[in-house]
């Protein structure tokens, strides 16, 4: 192999890692504050890109626009999808919230296949992301650069906001400890609101990138990068972001160059991310950056 | 300040309070002495909201704390120093201290009230950038007191603060706990360490399996034969 080609693969591995990064991190953040796998997650990204779909095609609207709404939007559902389907079951043993959370997961896959049909619909192709571009011998598109900056100005916002706005040292607090955080006069419900928000524009973002990339969309495309971020958050070890993070690249990049250097186990691309699962799980449960977790006393 | 009244409280079908009455008035320290199980938090819990009560009424200046959401009553000058501290320990010492003011938008009184924390304790100060899980028992018991300074309460109540302490630290503490009292804070203590408390205490109240069995100034209850016999052990009155 080259090394053009490789840097080739490189720039792919790090552009699709990084949407891994993007929809691991709500997993981890909802995890973080709850305790809980939103299994939904995956739909929530399934949905956004089907908003940034109807904006651009039915609408016509100016994609930045229709970009800023789908976000926004999907920021909503996410939202209500804890009110309606996890806050009245904040008190209740943590199955319960895990088999509400699979519920929404399959209603707003099924509600969309009736919405919006079964049949996969073409993204539409945006002249800026898909513009080619030649760096030495390597040929590269737009969006492959695109992506990784944007999640890493993302991320950068994201650790701010967390770590330094009053906000976000409520949401480490409350993440440790909902009844002393409401102590403090932190209002729990809003905050775990802002997470899940949060968390579902992230994956907006994540959903948008990935329609540009894969332009067909169907309404079940959220399973199958919903559950590899979901072992990428738990590769990362579930609850810190930086896991997120590193389990999104480790995830991405090592899918794209196990069908480079080895194009015969092209047809097991997906399922490296599973395998990678039980070896976390069978040597590092709490994944790279994971914490012991202390039961509390 | 603060009056209950005829409280019951029951877990599932076990009543944990069976109607205790007391009452706590502005500028004193009122304490509550008993032995494990006695109910001695349930009756702080329910105060604050975190457990809600069968029977009886909780008022705090005239108003209805039943009604009232845990989060707003720090906005009402309540707060509360938790059993085991809770401590937020992933957290730095400036941000839980900052948390207790999480409501209070008056940055200057704020920085004030920070000032006092750390001359209160002057062992936080050195750590204002660790963890608070990598404080020692004391310094932690210390952080959460001074983060529920921060909220600038009219009544601080604290639910075991001397728990598994060192002797010499829990002298200091009550020595703290007086301090503040002077600044003008209303003090509602529990304790399981009846001799220190009741020697500071303006009030006792001493409970027995969900009931307020004894109640008499500090001074009053230090002497009492049955108190003496039941939670100081002779050799402290020698």
């Amino acid at each position: 192999m080259s090394l053009d080609i490789l840097l080739q693969h490189l720039a792919n591995g790090i552009s699709q890692g990084s949407l891994y990064a993007l929809i691991a991190i709500g997993y981890t953040m909802v995890y973080g504050i709850l305790r809980l796998i939103n299994f939904a997650h995956g739909e929530i990204f399934m949905m956004a890109t089907y908003f940034a779909f109807f904006g651009i095609a039915t609408f016509g609207m100016p994609w930045y626009v229709v970009f800023i709404l789908a976000i926004l939007l999907t920021g909503l559902l996410g939202m209500s999808a804890e009110r309606v389907a996890y806050r009245p079951l904040r008190d209740a043993p943590k199955i319960s919230i895990l088999i509400s959370a699979i519920g929404v997961s399959y209603l707003i896959q099924n509600l969309a296949i009736v919405l919006f049909s079964g049949r996969p619909k073409a993204f539409p192709q945006i002249e800026f992301f898909t513009r080619m571009f030649t760096v030495g011998n390597v040929r590269i598109q737009a969006l492959t650069i695109v992506i990784p900056i944007v999640t890493a100005v993302l991320l950068a916002v994201l650790i701010y906001l967390i770590n330094h706005t009053k906000n976000g040292i409520a949401m480490r607090a409350v993440a440790k400890d909902h009844e002393t955080a409401k102590l403090m006069g932190i209002d729990v419900n809003k905050t775990i609101a802002l997470t899940f928000g949060i968390g579902s524009m992230l994956a907006a973002v994540g959903g948008i990138m990935w329609g540009l990339k894969f332009p067909n969309i169907l309404p079940t495309m959220g399973i199958m990068p919903g559950l590899k971020c979901f072992i990428a958050a738990v590769l990362g070890g579930i609850g810190s972001i930086s896991g997120a993070v590193i389990g999104g690249f480790i995830l991405g990049l090592g899918e794209i160059l196990l069908v480079a250097f080895f194009q015969n186990l092209t047809g097991y691309r997906d399922a490296f991310a599973f395998v990678l699962l039980i070896l976390i799980l069978l040597f590092k449960p709490t994944g790279i950056m994971g914490e012991k977790i202390s039961e509390k006393v | 300040m603060l009056k209950i009244k005829d409280l019951v409280v029951a877990y599932g079908g076990i009543e944990a309070l069976k109607g205790i009455s007391l009452e706590v008035n502005e500028n004193k320290i009122i304490t509550l002495v008993g032995a494990n199980g006695a109910g001695k938090s349930t009756t702080l819990r329910s105060i604050v909201g975190l457990v809600k009560p069968k029977q009886g009424s909780i008022e705090f200046e005239g108003k209805n704390l039943l009604s009232i959401q845990t989060k707003d009553l720090v906005r009402m000058g309540i707060t509360l120093v938790p059993e085991g501290r809770r401590v937020f320990a992933n957290l730095t010492v400036l941000e839980n201290l900052k948390l207790g003011a999480f409501y209070r938008k008056d940055e200057k009184e704020i920085k004030k009230d920070m000032d006092w924390v750390y001359e209160l304790f002057p062992r936080l100060k050195e750590r204002t950038w660790q963890t608070a899980g990598t404080l020692s028992g004391g310094e932690q018991q210390m952080l959460a007191i001074g983060r529920a300074l921060m909220s600038k309460p009219k009544l601080l109540m604290m639910d075991e603060p001397s728990l598994g302490l060192a002797p010499i630290i829990v002298k200091e503490l009550f020595e703290i706990i007086k301090g503040i009292h002077k600044q003008g804070v209303t003090i509602l203590l529990i304790e399981q360490n009846a001799n220190a408390a009741l020697h500071i205490a303006d009030q006792g109240y001493i409970m027995e399996t969900g009931r307020i069995t004894l109640t008499g100034t500090g001074r009053e209850l230090l002497v009492n034969e049955d108190v003496k016999k039941a939670y100081l052990g002779e050799s402290v009155h020698k």
